[in-house]
């Protein structure tokens, strides 16, 4: 167990889960987060738009005054990439390029990195995963929403209304993620 | 499934949209009340291009027969469901020949007694449903042997799998050709329902729904029509469709019912057909037919409450054949001054 930073253990091979975990290096941890963050993200917004788009296309054809207003179906997903993006450049500036001397880590900033590494991928994984069913949860919606609307004009402010809870869900990963990043960080702060 | 919802718009969400654009412009109540108030059928023609129907009737000349009606609704209907099949991807096309599989059964019977009382093919066809038509229609006319009517025109068709069972040496005469006709649509409704239910999720259930109201109908009126005819009851039992509300026990005691009691005693078990028996009995002016009828618009009605699922087409195509049905009674009642009974179609929306 323990980080081995000499990795003599690749001669030996490994002997326990744990010690190859640990010995992943805390920049490919971080790293991973940070494109989960946006890749997972893009994912939901995508699937998202074309889940509302195809149904706001169809329902047109006989009710084109529904195209302006069910655009704002398609914002919401696309706020959801946003999201991703945000936190993804967020993330990428505490992971950035380390200084020098912690390249070779001596033993007093390893946890430091450890922790940083670890935190940013948890990180760039809540923002995603929670952005993946922000986005296809608003898409479904958006698609029932532009159906209704079409059928009858009321409906559309009162479906809106759940697309807005809905679109909160990626808001919650943002804010999680920022509040458990807030102590990563790969420079030296000492 | 409950991917469903995820899955569903990659393929279809574009045809369900537009399907149910169809389905707003089916007539509503405001419609109805404005066609019945005409008095002639031009202002009827003047009534429906103020709605979804437009201009299909202007190329006709004055007067216009009820028949013209019926005829340019139908292409209507025609026409979109067959702009709807030309864009649908599997499963979807699958789902919407299956629709039209019951026209098809019906153009064959219609083509075979029509050639056994020697019409002319012409005609024939041209009364055929155009929902129905495929191509080697036209050769069945030609062919004047019966039993080898089946093998050598229509096992090319989509219906041969339902043949397999309705191929018999026996004389075609009248008797027969309505227990082929039977025979076929059931393996036909059976082979649908096993389609639906391997869908799976919303399809099967609002699908499994609507075809089992068809098979209890089909299996009443098959009693029905039977009494009184030579008819046994195996035979007769061999005709109703194995699936349903009735299905087993309901189905047992059609196949011992005498008379329409017996019909109604068969159906006590099964809540809402008590209620369409109990509303057939007492009033005269509403026959079992209306109350099928009424059922059968209410259930399409509540396939559109749902979404991401393929019930949406069958219901849609179903409402529109109902609003025809309503737009050729009230013209009829118009044209033949009967504004008292002008009231008895039935309102879908």
């Amino acid at each position: 167990g323990g980080m081995n930073i000499t990795n003599s253990t690749a001669s030996d091979g490994y002997l326990h889960w744990n010690d190859l975990l640990i010995d992943i290096s805390p920049f490919a941890w971080a790293n991973i987060g940070v494109s989960a963050a946006i890749g997972v993200s893009v994912l939901g917004a995508a699937w998202g738009i074309f889940v509302t788009g195809s149904s706001l296309v169809g329902a047109a054809i006989k009710a084109p005054r529904i195209r302006s207003k069910n655009l704002i179906s398609v914002i919401f997903c696309e706020a959801v990439a946003i999201y991703g993006v945000i936190m993804a450049i967020i993330l990428e500036t505490k992971a950035g390029t380390p200084p020098p001397q912690f390249m070779v880590p001596g033993l007093e900033g390893v946890y430091k990195l450890s922790f940083s590494g670890y935190g940013i991928f948890a990180a760039g994984l809540v923002v995603g995963l929670s952005n993946l069913c922000c986005g296809i949860c608003v898409g479904i919606v958006g698609s029932s929403c532009a159906l209704s609307d079409a059928q009858n004009p009321a409906l559309f402010v009162k479906i809106l209304v759940v697309e807005i809870f809905g679109s909160a869900l990626g808001l919650f990963g943002v804010i999680v993620g920022i509040i458990m990043t807030a102590g990563c960080s790969f420079q030296d702060t000492r | 499934m409950a991917g469903d919802m995820m899955t569903f718009n990659i393929k279809d969400g574009f045809m369900e949209a537009v399907c149910r654009g169809f389905r707003s412009g089916l007539l509503n109540t405001t419609d109805y009340s404005n066609i019945c108030q005409c008095d002639c059928l031009d202002d009827v023609k003047q009534q429906l291009a103020c709605t979804d129907y437009g201009d299909f009737l202007s190329n006709e000349h004055p007067p216009i027969a009820t028949t013209t009606i019926a005829e340019k609704s139908t292409d209507k209907l025609v026409q979109e469901f067959n702009w709807v099949r030309s864009q649908s991807t599997a499963p979807l096309t699958k789902f919407l020949d299956y629709i039209r599989y019951s026209y098809m059964i019906d153009n064959v019977i219609l083509v075979i007694t029509g050639t056994m009382h020697d019409r002319d093919p012409h005609e024939l066809l041209e009364k055929c449903h155009p929902l129905g038509l495929f191509d080697s229609l036209a050769s069945l006319c030609a062919a004047t042997k019966t039993s080898e009517l089946f093998q050598l025109v229509l096992v090319d068709t989509p219906l041969a799998p339902y043949f397999s069972e309705a191929v018999t040496d026996a004389d075609l005469d009248e008797l027969n050709i309505e227990i082929i006709r039977n025979t076929l649509y059931k393996a036909y409704l059976e082979d649908f329902y096993k389609f639906c239910t391997a869908m799976g999720g919303a399809t099967a259930e609002v699908m499994g729904d609507i075809l089992k109201f068809e098979a209890d109908r089909r299996a009443i009126n098959i009693t029905i029509n039977s009494f009184g005819t030579d008819l046994t009851k195996d035979d007769r039992a061999k005709l109703l469709p194995s699936f349903g509300f009735l299905y087993p026990e309901g189905l047992t005691r059609l196949e011992q019912a005498e008379d329409f009691q017996g019909v109604r005693d068969a159906c006590e078990c099964y809540g809402p057909y008590r209620n369409i028996f109990a509303d057939v009995g007492y009033s005269s002016e509403k026959s079992l037919e209306d109350a099928f009828f009424e059922f059968e618009v209410a259930q399409n009605r509540l396939a559109f409450e749902q979404q991401f699922h393929y019930g949406v087409f069958y219901a849609f195509v179903k409402l529109k054949e109902q609003e025809i049905r309503n737009i050729v009674w009230i013209a009829e009642c118009i044209q033949q001054d009967q504004k008292s009974r002008i009231n008895q179609y039935i309102p879908i929306f």
